[in-house]
């Protein structure tokens, strides 16, 4: 690399990454590149190889093969002291017998930086995640949240081009969970570090990340912003784990259409070949009951099963009529329940647009 | 490059590269010390005792024939037998009692636990002998309670299962008590609601749940019994131990081969204990979940007031003993002149090196409470939470765990085939101070590593990788963050090292010189030369010494461990 061009060079590149432990193999061949200032997110179930990826990347586990380039430079073979990071582990890992300023200048310290120097560093980083007035605190002394915090400064103490965010927020409760993760997504917006942040909750991933990385088995199922894994799903697995969704058996009838049952329905896939096999997937929130104009397509009746109410909406149990024994699940808000008086075990006339169905082919689905 | 907001002022990182990898060199460097030690300290005398015990005197390999030989003379059989028989009488006697004495403890309401507690620790703090001494005075032929025995000589089996018995007592209690500790509440609570019968609630949840405390008790009491010099050496008589057997044949006749085949077989029974417990503990684990209530006993005054009783008879025996042998270094000449008298400590009237070995006790376990703790220590630190070299890490880690399996006369054995060894250029320690030190610290390495390691893994192991982050070195990280966070934990180590120091006579009996003769081994000699009063005198003074340790440690514990340790308070 004799020329390293900083606009395109991405902050991290990994590519042909594998590890086993044993026989059970943690990473299959995993290639990514992240862009400098990128908020990046793991997401996937737990033993899907998400966290092995950020120890991995961090040096703290050794790859079995693959190369880790971090801003250009090959890390592959480095210890962690040797590369350019900073982490945040979901159990804090703020060392107890040092004061909330002794934790966020310990890397300070050993860099030999004069003292007057450390004292302004910690000073503006303690005022960057708003704990300005605890320096002088035991860690034991702080809420979860705090600590959290204060783990945060630390890591971001010496300036490095990564930062990587080991589940941060799962030790959390809920509301400090939420406001945290707001906190740390502007935090990152204002100095631009490039993150990683492992979650296995993708409310989080979806709110949080520039990029999410769906990871399973250890291979990578899709990469692509919040959106995009949202509506478009790669695979059953990421449409399945991101959000709710129904699958239901169906036949392609030719290009754009499939069959349950006597039910035949418009969907924007073209490359079906009729008679084939396919799994349907639709989000519950979807299905729409309001606003249906006569003879629009994929409009068909449903008998209304069992009803849950959950606050703000309600979860249905749909059967078409045009094929017994399938079932959908809807989700319709609060006030839809309301102003139309949806009750269990009525007939009523339901839609799916095209463009929010997904075709999935059938073997696909048997993983 | 970096993206963060960079401040003025602070230093730019180390070259990468070239600081790391000199870390992990340090890293491979000190554990291949800790391997060098541990073989030196470990090993080789280990390896000396076996490879003895196949050769002849001149050092041919002679195959088995020292244990046919062995097997084949009936003074020599006949101490084995003497010995299982009286472990096996000691054990009986020991185990059901200290049960008792736990569960009054641990499941009772019983009052002054902590005095009770404390009574029964004290032959932890005296050699052996001690307690061997003082029965002379109370069962002896001049003892003011000799019709008690009905006849029967205190000198012989008798004699050594009373003091081993007692002498044991606290070792068996301890492991009771922590077994005792640890019981789900909520099993009982639903035995309770079935309407279950106290019988069956004790025969169906508290004995299973103690059931692998008992067995690893019954395995250290007997060893201990069996290995144990000092109290045979006292009270044995004509009846002759395996212990005082070795003894004979290493130091008496110069035999070594034959030495080295009592002390293979002394091994034995440890080495069956050491594996039992490694297997008692694995499946220990699964007893207890985080989502057990601990159990807590409800006033019952029935069994309260026996379990106080039972105590107190138990706790006044082993009190009334360590007072009658101070007691009696306090009498101008038993049982004629009772008059109180300090002559006895005047220990140079009644051998040459008078106050000497006191004075060389106190050296030997302040050295080996102070390098002991730290070495340990640091040796748990290497193989615990440093990444390099993990070959000679898992090496270390069995080297550590060895010497629980090695009763410490076996160990001195090999210490003395070893720094014997013509070959060998650490001889010219032989019987210097410093072999003491290292052989005792050897000698009690288990515990201590396991206690040391035991407070290293409550470190969240995440600790070492945020250090790597922020480049900080693990030497710098250890000394900064771990070592404070361990403090109580090596403090408690360097107290369990210096009053064991204090105490022990087996192993160290074969190892030290002119310059390097301990106070217990003092006794041993005094004992020997007739001088029982001052004997025990000495062994008033060790006590005396290794339980103002212990308070001193309490003190420290309690007062400046807690100002230094701030943090830990809410």
């Amino acid at each position: 690399m004799a020329l390293v061009d900083q606009a395109v060079t991405p902050a991290l590149r990994i590519s042909h990454l594998s590890k086993r432990f044993g026989a059970f193999v943690a990473l299959r061949d995993i290639h990514l590149d992240i862009p400098k200032g990128e908020f990046v997110c793991f997401l996937g179930p737990s033993g899907c190889g998400k966290t092995t990826l950020l120890r991995v990347i961090a040096g703290l586990d050794p790859q079995d093969e693959g190369r880790i380039e971090m801003g250009g430079r090959d890390v592959s073979a480095l210890p962690p002291a040797d590369r350019d990071f900073g982490i945040v582990f979901q159990s804090y890992a703020l060392f107890p017998n040092l004061t909330v300023d002794d934790n966020v200048a310990y890397g300070l310290v050993n860099r030999g930086s004069p003292r007057e120097a450390i004292r302004r560093r910690v000073d503006e980083l303690l005022g960057l995640v708003g704990l300005p007035e605890q320096r002088d605190k035991y860690p034991v002394q702080l809420s979860g949240g705090q600590q959290q915090r204060v783990a945060l400064a630390r890591a971001l103490a010496t300036s490095p081009g990564l930062l990587l965010l080991d589940e941060p927020l799962s030790a959390l409760d809920a509301r400090v969970r939420i406001r945290l993760r707001d906190e740390i997504r502007g935090l990152q917006k204002r100095l631009g570090v490039t993150t990683i942040m492992v979650t296995h909750d993708q409310e989080e991933a979806l709110a949080m990340a520039d990029r999410i990385v769906v990871m399973n088995h250890g291979v990578i199922e899709q990469i692509g912003a919040p959106q995009e894994i949202y509506r478009a799903p790669a695979t059953p697995f990421v449409a399945d784990f991101v959000g709710h969704m129904t699958f239901l058996d169906a036949v392609a009838t030719g290009p754009g259409g499939v069959r349950i049952g006597a039910l035949a329905l418009v969907v924007n896939q073209k490359d079906l070949a009729p008679g084939a096999r396919v799994r349907l997937a639709m989000r519950p929130e979807e299905v729409r009951t309001r606003g249906l104009r006569d003879g629009e397509p994929n409009t068909f009746e449903a008998r209304v099963g069992e009803l849950a109410f959950l606050g703000s909406f309600c979860r249905a149990r749909l059967e078409p009529v045009a094929s017994p024994g399938s079932s959908i699940v809807a989700e319709f808000s609060a006030n839809a329940i309301r102003d139309l008086g949806v009750v269990s075990g009525e007939v009523r006339r339901v839609g799916l647009s095209a463009e929010t169905l997904r075709v999935f082919p059938a073997v696909e689905a048997a993983r | 490059m970096s993206a963060a907001a960079d401040a003025p002022g602070v230093a730019a990182a180390p070259p990468a590269g070239r600081a790391a990898n000199r870390e992990s060199q340090v890293a491979t460097a000190l554990v291949a010390s800790l391997c060098v030690v541990l073989v030196l300290a470990i090993a080789l005398p280990l390896w000396m005792l076996l490879s003895k015990s196949v050769q002849s005197p001149d050092g041919a390999f002679v195959g088995l024939s020292n244990f046919v030989v062995y097997a084949t003379t009936p003074a020599l059989v006949g101490s084995l037998v003497n010995s299982v028989f009286v472990a096996t009488l000691s054990t009986a006697i020991v185990i059901p009692l200290a049960f008792a004495y736990a569960y009054m403890l641990r499941r009772s309401c019983a009052p002054a636990k902590g005095l009770f507690y404390a009574a029964a620790l004290l032959p932890i703090f005296a050699p052996s002998l001690l307690s061997a001494l003082a029965l002379v005075y109370i069962f002896g032929n001049q003892g003011f309670l000799k019709q008690a025995l009905l006849g029967a000589s205190l000198y012989g089996p008798v004699g050594i299962v009373i003091a081993e018995s007692l002498y044991a007592f606290p070792h068996a209690l301890l492991i009771l008590v922590t077994a005792l500790a640890l019981a789900d509440g909520r099993l009982y609570e639903a035995a309770a609601a079935m309407g279950t019968t106290r019988a069956r609630v004790f025969r169906t949840i508290t004995l299973p749940g103690a059931r692998y405390g008992i067995i690893s008790a019954t395995f250290v009491v007997f060893t201990i019994v069996i290995t144990d010099f000092g109290i045979p050496k006292v009270l044995g008589g004509q009846y002759s131990v395996l212990a005082t057997d070795a003894y004979k044949q290493v130091v008496g006749q110069q035999n070594f081969p034959m030495g080295a085949v009592v002390g293979i077989i002394l091994l034995a029974p440890a080495v069956l204990a050491f594996l039992v417990d490694r297997r008692v503990q694995r499946r220990q684990v699964a007893l207890l979940t985080a989502r057990s209530v601990p159990y807590e006993a409800k006033p019952r005054r029935a069994r309260d007031l026996a379990l106080t009783i039972f105590a107190a008879l138990v706790a006044g025996a082993i009190v009334f003993t360590y007072g009658v042998a101070v007691w009696a270094s306090f009498i101008t000449y038993w049982p004629y002149n009772l008059s109180p008298t300090l002559a006895n400590y005047d220990f140079a009237t009644f051998d040459a090196s008078g106050w000497s070995p006191y004075v060389n006790s106190l050296k030997m376990a302040a050295a080996t409470a102070l390098i002991g703790s730290v070495f340990v220590f640091a040796g748990a630190y290497l193989i615990e939470k440093v990444k390099a070299f993990s070959a000679g890490r898992a090496f270390a880690q069995f080297l550590a765990m060895l010497p629980m399996a090695v009763p410490g006369l076996v160990l001195g054995l090999g210490y003395v085939f070893f720094y014997n060894a013509a070959w060998n250029p650490l001889g010219v320690f032989y019987g210097s101070l410093l072999v003491l030190v290292v052989n005792t610290i050897a000698h009690f390495y288990t515990v201590a590593h396991i206690a040391s390691t035991t407070a290293l893994k409550q470190i969240d192991g995440e600790f070492e990788s945020v250090a790597a982050s922020l480049k900080v070195p693990f030497w710098r990280h250890a000394t900064r963050v771990t070592t404070p966070i361990c403090l109580p934990a090596i403090l408690d180590v360097a107290v369990y090292m210096f009053v064991n120091a204090l105490t022990t006579v087996s192993a160290v009996i074969f190892l030290y010189g002119a310059d390097s003769k301990l106070a217990s081994i003092a006794i041993v000699h005094l004992d020997e030369a007739g001088a029982i009063a001052s004997a025990a005198a000495m062994g008033a003074v060790i006590m005396a010494t290794a339980i103002a340790a212990k308070l001193a440690h309490l003190v420290v514990d309690r007062f400046v461990i807690s100002r230094l340790q701030r943090w830990r308070a809410r």
